[in-house]
């Protein structure tokens, strides 16, 4: 149904020509779903854009031919290309709230496009775009038709953008990473809605996506792309189990999956013996009652709702929830940088929350309780340097100076794996990664005796990912840290956690050994959680988990 | 739509204690200002005592407060005081100058959107092309020169050399009457009036005017419009709009415009209080009957009565403006007000 062939895009960029796709061929069948997988940068999506024509400004298709149902698309005018998108082929995207005009009312934007294929008249547009409604499962969907994107969930918003999607009976629908920012359980219901709706329209999909487990787990057929090319393809289970390119056998190691330690995520000749770390038998941080509520609209919110435990020193323990949860509150609280409405934190038998966030930083335990930020990228002053990014709290609160503070910065470098050049690059200069590395080492600079780890891979690649944690694993041995690991990512978690706190709507609703809650869960929300999460099909080289 | 009208009622009652401070203000400005104004009153042949029986008759010898009081007794009558200056009460003056200065302004202003707004969605359209760049052009010229310039230049092409333009000497010609006053705005009440010679003749005097403050105020809202319009269409819904197979007009204007008008409106507000300001120069040149040109007049001799009549028309309108503005807004962007 969809042919690409040597298909070549290219963007007039201030610093010259980039390839960002380099002679990509695929075709798609009738009913088919095709999976693209590849990390950031590795022309996936522009490659969709392509497809449709959309591309920003400044790119080209250079080469190649696109073929629709005997249709050229690269030769279509756009007038015929209007046509074509939207009732023969059409798209979803990431990011559902911002993919919607913010300012116009849900129905009109699916009636826009009904009305722009003439699949509806001004009379009846709107019965016609609350059947769509219907159809995406959207519960009383005549009173959701006034609603603004910003009155509805981020899961809400995508069933509209499938909604519009979907008004005009396509043939072909390409999604665009459709679930990357929401919950995992509305991940699951979202990409179960899309295969069901594909699947009893007979329609055919292309599915992007970085999550190699997703497209397994929802696609006959995989291609993998890096850089600008393609360099495997596949079904899902051949893929897994014997990966014939290199890169493609990184990403299936990197992915976490049951059955796989943390090392086995690195490719196999990085896989060192793992460190153990030790576990004393005294509570390093105590939390009891703690409960936190902001000023809403509608009488105050509680977003903590008196929550107790405790973490041993050098222990692992892994807060996961879904967002709303009050799993982050409870993180800043911590790491007193919120003030609690009630309760208290004890940290090493001392009452930490007496002392008010706002002058928190002249306590005495404000060094031995460091937080990992959830974005590398925003937690980094865009002005300053890797290197006075990790000097500052030794600055401030070490009081170090001249050619201590270097040699401190240097070491701490070292430590997590930043090469030294590049501390005097700013963050625009950095890649994913190594922001991750900076944000770590500043957090370390201070060797904290508890550190808070909010998401600190959820927005990164997963091969970097897998790095990251593994550079956790070793700190943790060397340094003798106890984690509060934040994350909505069971797998993650799993890996690299001794405890696990369930939270949802504010309190924490199962709780245990990390091993116990994964295998075995006895609350419903843990287990509904854990089937949701993306499986890869089988763990790879089974042969080789014997060995770690 | 319920919180909305609670949001613009609230926004309403918020302006209240504006104009109370705008008021006090008002009031103390103008005592703080230097030169005596029962020796202006008074004449120079005035002696001591005649001055001193002025400043009684004035109220000027009682205490601040008291005087404040007198002001506010006066204000809730609607009484301005009378302007030294021309011997006329403020309200009156203020009432036929305050028109002309703004349907100047507001014709300016209509002008120079009518010409921006197109010409900023053009450029961001097509950035990068010969109209981008003639945009610049434009946009770089019309904001450096000084409105006192642009206005002689073009009295000078228009009517000096070319002879089209009537001579620059105030809202009408002397052959024609003003039109009965039903707002003061010539252009409206000629219309009403259903004359429209006097109509032709009003707007060919408001023309050149109108054009010198227009080049002014083009480059702001110009570049907003490019820049607001630029970032919507690179917005994530623009793509999902395109996507799903919109059509260019309804993609640019139906989506993107929308989206691009909020930054606009703000620039728009700013630029109409800045335009009022700028008045004074632009009145100077072509004569023109204004409220700018007043208050210079009044402020040189220390005519208390009539700045402060002025400071508080021009307050209230740059309430009034921005309650406007936050209306706008909150009728174009639904996810104001309910927060």
């Amino acid at each position: 149904m969809l042919e690409v062939k040597d298909l070549s895009v290219a963007f007039r960029t201030r610093k010259g020509e980039v390839e960002a796709v380099r002679g990509v061929s695929f075709d798609v069948k009738r009913g088919e779903t095709l999976g693209i997988v590849g990390e950031s940068g590795s022309g996936k999506s522009v490659t969709s854009y392509a497809l449709m024509r959309i591309l920003d400004a400044g790119g080209e298709i250079r080469s190649g031919n696109v073929t629709y149902g005997g249709i050229d698309l690269r030769a279509a005018s756009e007038r015929n290309m209007r046509d074509v998108r939207g009732r023969e082929m059409s798209m979803i995207f990431q990011n559902p709230r911002a993919a919607l005009n913010p300012i116009r009312k849900v129905g009109h934007q699916i009636e826009d496009v009904l009305i722009q294929h003439a699949r509806a008249t001004h009379q009846d547009a709107r019965e016609k775009a609350i059947r769509a409604m219907e159809d995406v499962r959207i519960n009383d969907a005549a009173a959701r038709y006034d609603a603004y994107p910003f009155e509805l969930s981020g899961g809400m918003c995508q069933r509209i953008v499938i909604a519009i999607a979907l008004a005009c009976d396509p043939r072909l629908l390409i999604a665009d990473e459709p679930t990357t920012g929401l919950d995992i359980t509305t991940q699951k219901a979202v990409m179960d809605l899309v295969r069901d709706l594909t699947r009893d329209r007979g329609m055919a999909m292309v599915l992007i996506t970085h999550d190699l487990g997703l497209a397994s787990q929802y696609c006959d057929r995989i291609v993998v792309m890096k850089d600008g090319e393609i360099v495997e393809e596949g079904d899902p289970q051949r893929l897994f189990s014997q990966p014939k390119h290199a890169y493609t056998r990184r990403l299936v190691d990197a992915t976490p999956r049951i059955g796989a330690s943390i090392r086995d995520l690195l490719p196999p000749e990085e896989r060192t013996p793992q460190p153990s770390h030790i576990i004393h038998d005294r509570p390093l941080l105590e939390v009891i009652d703690l409960a936190k509520s902001y000023p809403g609209k509608s009488g105050p919110v509680q977003a903590v709702k008196g929550i107790s435990f405790a973490i041993l020193a050098g222990q692992s323990v892994g807060l996961v929830g879904e967002s709303g949860s009050g799993k982050s509150t409870t993180s800043e609280m911590i790491a007193r940088l919120q003030d609690p409405t009630s309760g208290a934190i004890r940290f090493e038998g001392q009452h930490i929350a007496l002392t008010p966030a706002a002058r928190f930083t002249t306590h005495h335990a404000r060094r031995d309780i460091q937080m990992v930020f959830q974005d590398a990228t925003d937690s980094l002053n865009p002005r300053d340097t890797a290197g006075s990014a990790i000097a500052e709290p030794l600055k401030r609160i070490e009081k170090l100076k001249g050619a201590q503070l270097c040699a401190r910065v240097e070491e701490l470098a070292d430590l997590t794996g930043l090469p030294r050049p590049l501390l005097s690059r700013f963050p625009h200069q950095l890649s994913g990664g190594q922001k991750a590395r900076v944000g770590i080492a500043r957090a370390i600079a201070l060797e904290p005796k508890l550190l808070i780890l909010d998401e600190p891979t959820a927005a990164l690649d997963v091969s970097i990912q897998a790095l990251v944690l593994n550079l956790l694993v070793d700190l943790r041995a060397k340094l003798g840290m106890t984690y509060l690991f934040v994350s909505h990512d069971l797998n993650v978690v799993r890996l690299l956690c001794d405890e696990v706190l369930v939270m949802k709507d504010g309190e924490i609703v199962d709780r245990g050994p990390a091993a116990k809650i994964m295998s075995n869960p006895d609350h419903p929300y843990t287990r509904s959680l854990i089937s949701a999460a993306p499986q890869p099909p089988t763990a790879p080289e089974p042969e080789k988990r014997a060995v770690n | 739509m319920n919180a909305r009208l609670k949001m613009i009622l609230g926004r309403v009652a918020q302006a209240i204690p504006v104009i109370a401070g705008v008021v006090v203000i008002s009031f103390l400005l103008t005592r703080a200002l230097p030169g005596d104004p029962a020796a202006y009153f008074a004449g120079p042949a005035a002696d001591e005592a005649s001055i001193a029986e002025i400043r009684e008759a004035l109220g000027l010898d009682k205490p601040l407060i008291e005087q404040f009081f007198f002001y506010l007794g006066d204000l809730s009558r609607g009484d301005l005081g009378t302007a030294l200056s021309t011997g006329q009460p403020v309200i009156a003056d203020l009432a036929g100058r305050l028109p002309a200065s703004l349907e100047l302004t507001l014709f300016a202003l209509t002008l120079s959107c009518a010409i921006a707004i197109p010409l900023g969605v053009l450029a961001a359209t097509r950035p990068g092309t010969w109209i981008d760049h003639l945009f610049r052009v434009l946009v770089t010229a019309g904001v450096s020169m000084p409105t006192f310039f642009t206005g002689i230049v073009l009295i000078y092409v228009f009517y000096y050399l070319l002879g089209i333009a009537p001579s620059p000497l105030g809202r009408l010609d002397f052959l024609f009457l003003s039109p009965p006053h039903v707002t003061g705005f010539y252009l409206i009440d000629a219309a009403i009036d259903r004359d429209f010679e006097t109509w032709l003749g009003a707007l060919k005097q408001l023309i050149l005017p109108a054009a010198t403050l227009a080049l002014f105020t083009l480059a702001p809202i110009a570049r907003m419009t490019r820049a607001a319009m630029l970032q919507a269409l690179s917005s994530d819904f623009i793509r999902t709009a395109r996507a799903a197979g919109l059509g260019r007009r309804k993609v640019l204007y139906g989506y993107a415009f929308r989206n691009a008008l909020l930054p606009v409106i703000t620039t728009l507000g700013m630029v109409f209080s800045f335009t009022l300001g700028a008045n004074v120069l632009v009145e100077k040149v072509f004569a023109w009957p204004g409220i700018g040109s007043y208050a210079v007049e009044a402020l040189v001799v220390s005519d208390y009565a009539a700045v402060q009549g002025f400071v508080l028309a021009m307050a209230l309108l740059f309430v009034l403006l921005n309650l406007i503005i936050d209306i706008a807004y909150a009728l174009i962007d639904p996810r104001i007000g309910l927060n």
